[in-house]
């Protein structure tokens, strides 16, 4: 404690960022009081509204798609089109979207709560990770006016480098989403090392920030080599280097090692975090400590770790030593166990729990479910005799929008739904979300199980035609996708209805034993009126006390009876 | 660095109001408790930082390394077309310079600004140095004609190229059947050896300009930061509690330095011996 007795000089620090107990939302107001904020719960929700914006254009370019595929030949673009089309879907979703979504939007926003910080170690490199995430959205998607990339979101030579298209563009501006992803893991990594609450031990750290956690390790390994690769694809294409090119004594393969190198840890970037939502929802809504804590946790480091070593499984027919297939093989068979590790331990915690089936606890029960088929036909795939059949073909795409849509975007929703009334103060409809549930998990199954039966019978992908026998399975996978819009859509609106016409929210409206339930709704600027300690974990219902756990519906429905006998009488 | 895995918090008195009860230091961001808790997460943060850089430049130590398992002949005849002395002497200029910024640290943390100035100078100076010996190696690459895609019959450079043509002071030798095709060069080594270099030695400048371009990108990012640190320290802003920036300046222009510790034996000295 000797440090803090230095003698003060110049003003108090906080002045400058408001008082720590007012409400985040209306401490203080306009554009630019946004614009510049340091919150990291304001710098989250920007977050949402941008990763929002690149979902909806992402699924726009989607919608197009399956609209194309619905008959055969031509249905409403030509064939070249149709290949920008599926890169821009792509490639938006992925680095403009799915990489982004949790951690930086949800992470930002419940990371410092949930270990009792105030913010994340630096406020500035979050803000400054937001700016540059705008601009490398607007470098990437400048690539669309230029004449649109049709390589398909890997970029894969030799076609990338003589492609006319504007490839450097959209390469250059996944460069520089990578930075914004390394400077949130960054923070990520140095807020849980350095930040955390007094008793808010490594053992009690809650499920949520150990996956953000094991993300922003990936994060930062991994995306480094992105960079270099992309940075690499830029140099072929403007010097002409040739390390891509045969003819100057490189080679191509190389560049899918370097690809996939990160591209599959990326893949885990994208899985844990929504991993990481599953467990919070699984729990709160099962009213049970979850399942071998201890184990999900360290579950997410295993998947760290295993999924930098086995990116191969993505080349097993472009050309590698048998050895190394076999030895890529074995590894990427390991990735199920910590896999299994958590869904076991899942359905363990709602074994005899007392099960709430709120709108949240639907898409956790949905995850499980869905992350299954996906992480299951992922072992297919790293079968190699299976693979040879299955590689390239339709079977390849249901597999990973299994555990992309299936997996993150579904705990992406459940999230949402789960912490809007934290966030925004309003609680949403909650019957107009379990319809939007409904939609969405039947419209997500129509649109994808149809795939998994044409890609086994070997309907290839990324194809503009087919042949007859693939007509009432890409039919029916087109109405799928409807349906599926139907329900984001009807989610949507529940949570921006909400916003306006929503009921007034209490602090704990689910009854969690969480941390970030333990503060107000919405969360004062410094998160807590007084640094919290903390002497139970985040799952220990039968240590809460009943203070803790009530939801508070009560005071609010007396509040709004007030508010209309006051109305009568007025 | 074990220290930082232990919470820091643990250090704030209990039910401290956000530090509003005790007296916060200028220089103590409001969201810590503690100048040690601040300090950490920043030496944290420059740490974790720094393996983002070395991964990015594992990258191409991985692409140097199977070219080089490759082609071992090729980097060999290659090699002698850089220049040992320039190489060494860039090689001394940045180990000096890291001397000096470990002393700039040192200096602040005793507090003795215009020492600590001083220091920072000279690193930046060295830094200086370093890119003027590189200015003039690249420029005789390029005068070679040794840039990669220019040289080596890239067609997007070379399409109008003709067998027999002069580029630089090579030769280009042998444009085998379709235009377009890389050729061979002929050109004198630093050595005075005259050298017949295979299209694939391509490879092996493309290496060079890009490790080293990337390098060169570092250096003047690090120079930046420590121009950056020096106003701040001639401004007065630190003393022998608060000198985190010149610790973190120095910290990542170690890490430059150490990058050019395996690029040049890498490059310059990589021949086979005789
Ligand atoms: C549970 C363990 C998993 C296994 C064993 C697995 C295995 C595989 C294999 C072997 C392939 C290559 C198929 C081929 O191209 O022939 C593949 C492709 C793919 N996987 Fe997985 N996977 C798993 C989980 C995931 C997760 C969690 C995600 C994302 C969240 C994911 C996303 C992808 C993507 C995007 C591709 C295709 C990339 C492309 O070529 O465009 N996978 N997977
Ligand atoms: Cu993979």
């Amino acid at each position: 404690m000797a440090a803090v007795d230095i003698p003060i000089a110049g003003g108090h620090a906080d002045d400058a960022h408001g008082d720590p107990h007012a409400n985040y939302l209306t401490a203080k107001r306009g554009i630019g009081s946004w614009l510049v904020t340091l919150d990291h719960k304001r710098i989250g929700l920007m977050y949402l509204a941008a990763v929002s914006i690149a979902f909806f254009a992402g699924g726009v370019f989607a919608l197009l798609l399956r609209l194309e595929l619905f008959s055969r030949g031509r249905t409403i673009v030509d064939a070249e089109t149709y290949n920008r089309f599926f890169t821009l879907h792509g490639a938006i979703m992925v680095f403009l979207f799915i990489i982004p979504s949790i951690p930086a939007a949800l992470g930002n926003f419940f990371l410092p709560i949930m270990i009792g910080a105030k913010d994340v170690a630096f406020p500035r490199l979050n803000l400054f990770s937001y700016y540059i995430y705008l601009a490398g959205a607007t470098i990437a998607l400048t690539s669309i006016v230029m004449g649109a990339v049709d390589t398909g979101w890997t970029f894969y030579t030799p076609y990338s480098v003589q492609t006319a298209n504007s490839v450097i563009s959209m390469t250059f501006g996944a460069f520089v989403l990578g930075f914004s992803s390394i400077l949130t893991g960054l923070n990520f990594i140095v807020t849980v090392h350095t930040m955390r609450a007094p008793g808010i031990t490594w053992g009690r750290m809650p499920l949520f920030v150990w996956g953000m956690y094991a993300t922003a390790l990936i994060q930062v390994l991994a995306t480094p080599v992105l960079a270099i690769t992309l940075l690499l694809l830029i140099c072929e294409r403007f010097f002409g280097i040739g390390f891509f090119d045969p003819k100057l004594g490189g080679d191509p393969v190389l560049f899918q090692h370097f690809f996939w190198f990160y591209s599959h840890p990326a893949v885990y970037i994208m899985i844990v975090p929504g991993m990481a939502i599953n467990s919070e929802l699984i729990a709160t809504f099962s009213r049970r400590a979850i399942f071998g804590q201890f184990a999900i946790a360290m579950s997410s480091l295993g998947l760290a770790i295993l999924g930098f070593l086995v990116w191969g499984h993505h080349l097993f027919v472009a050309g590698m030593s048998e050895f190394a297939t076999m030895l890529f093989s074995a590894l990427t068979f390991l990735v199920a166990i910590p896999s299994g590790v958590k869904v076991f331990n899942w359905t363990a915690t709602i074994y005899k729990g007392s099960i709430v089936w709120a709108s949240p606890m639907l898409y956790a029960m949905a995850f499980i479910f869905l992350f299954t088929i996906g992480g299951l036909t992922g072992l297919f795939l790293g079968t190699l005799s299976v693979d040879v059949h299955l590689t390239d073909t339709y079977f390849v795409v249901a597999h990973f929008h299994y555990v992309m849509m299936g997996g993150t975007v579904i705990a992406f929703l459940g999230g949402l739904l789960y912490w809007w009334p934290k966030m925004t103060g309003k609680m949403h409809d909650e019957f107009k979300a379990k319809i939007g549930f409904v939609f969405v998990f039947i419209g997500f199954n129509v649109t994808f199980m149809s795939q998994f039966i044409m890609g086994s019978r070997g309907m290839p992908r990324r194809y503009y035609d087919y042949l007859p026998q693939f007509e009432p399975f890409h039919k029916a996978s087109t109405i799928g996708s409807w349906i599926l819009a139907v329900g984001l859509f009807i989610t949507a609106y529940t949570l921006l209805e909400a916003l306006w016409k929503g009921r007034k929210a209490p602090r704990n409206p689910w009854g969690s034993a969480g941390y970030e339930w333990m503060t107000d709704t919405p969360p004062c600027l410094a998160n807590f009126h007084e640094t919290p300690i903390l002497t139970r974990g985040p799952y220990d219902y039968h240590l809460a006390t009943p203070e803790e756990l009530a939801t508070g519906w009560d005071e609010i429905e007396a509040e709004e009876k007030a508010a209309k006998t006051a109305e009568k009488k007025g | 660095m074990a220290n930082v895995s232990e919470p820091v918090h643990a250090g704030a008195a209990p039910g401290a109001d956000h530090g509003h009860d005790h007296a916060h230091p200028s220089f103590l961001q409001h969201h810590f408790d503690t100048p040690a808790q601040q300090f950490n997460a920043s030496k944290l943060g420059m740490w974790v930082f720094i393996v983002t850089e070395i991964l990015m430049f594992g990258g191409l130590f991985c692409a140097y390394a199977i070219w080089r398992a490759l082609d071992p002949d090729v980097f060999d005849q290659a090699h002698h077309f850089l220049d040992k002395i320039m190489g060494a002497s860039n090689t001394i200029v940045l180990l000096f310079s890291s001397l000096t910024a470990a002393l700039a640290v040192r200096s602040a943390q005793l507090g003795k600004k215009n020492q600590t100035s001083a220091y920072l100078i000279v690193t930046i100076l060295c830094a200086c140095a370093f890119l003027v010996i590189k200015f003039f190696e690249y420029r005789h690459k390029i005068e070679l004609g040794l840039l990669p895609g220019h040289c080596f019959g890239h067609p997007w450079f070379s399409g109008s190229i003709q067998k027999g043509e002069t580029i630089g002071t090579c030769l280009r030798v042998h444009a085998d059947q379709a235009p377009g095709n890389p050729t061979w060069l002929k050109a004198i080594d630093q050595s005075g050896h005259v050298q017949l270099l295979p299209p694939r030695a391509n490879m092996f400048f493309g290496l060079y300009f890009v490790m080293t371009g990337l390098h060169g990108l570092h250096v003047i990012i690090g120079m930046s930061v420590l121009a950056w640190v020096l106003v701040k320290n001639i401004r007065g802003q630190f003393s022998p509690e608060y000198f985190t920036p010149v610790d973190l300046g120095a910290l990542y222009w170690h890490l430059v330095d150490l990058v050019w510790i395996y690029l040049f034996p890498l490059l310059y000295l990589v021949g086979k011996p005789e």
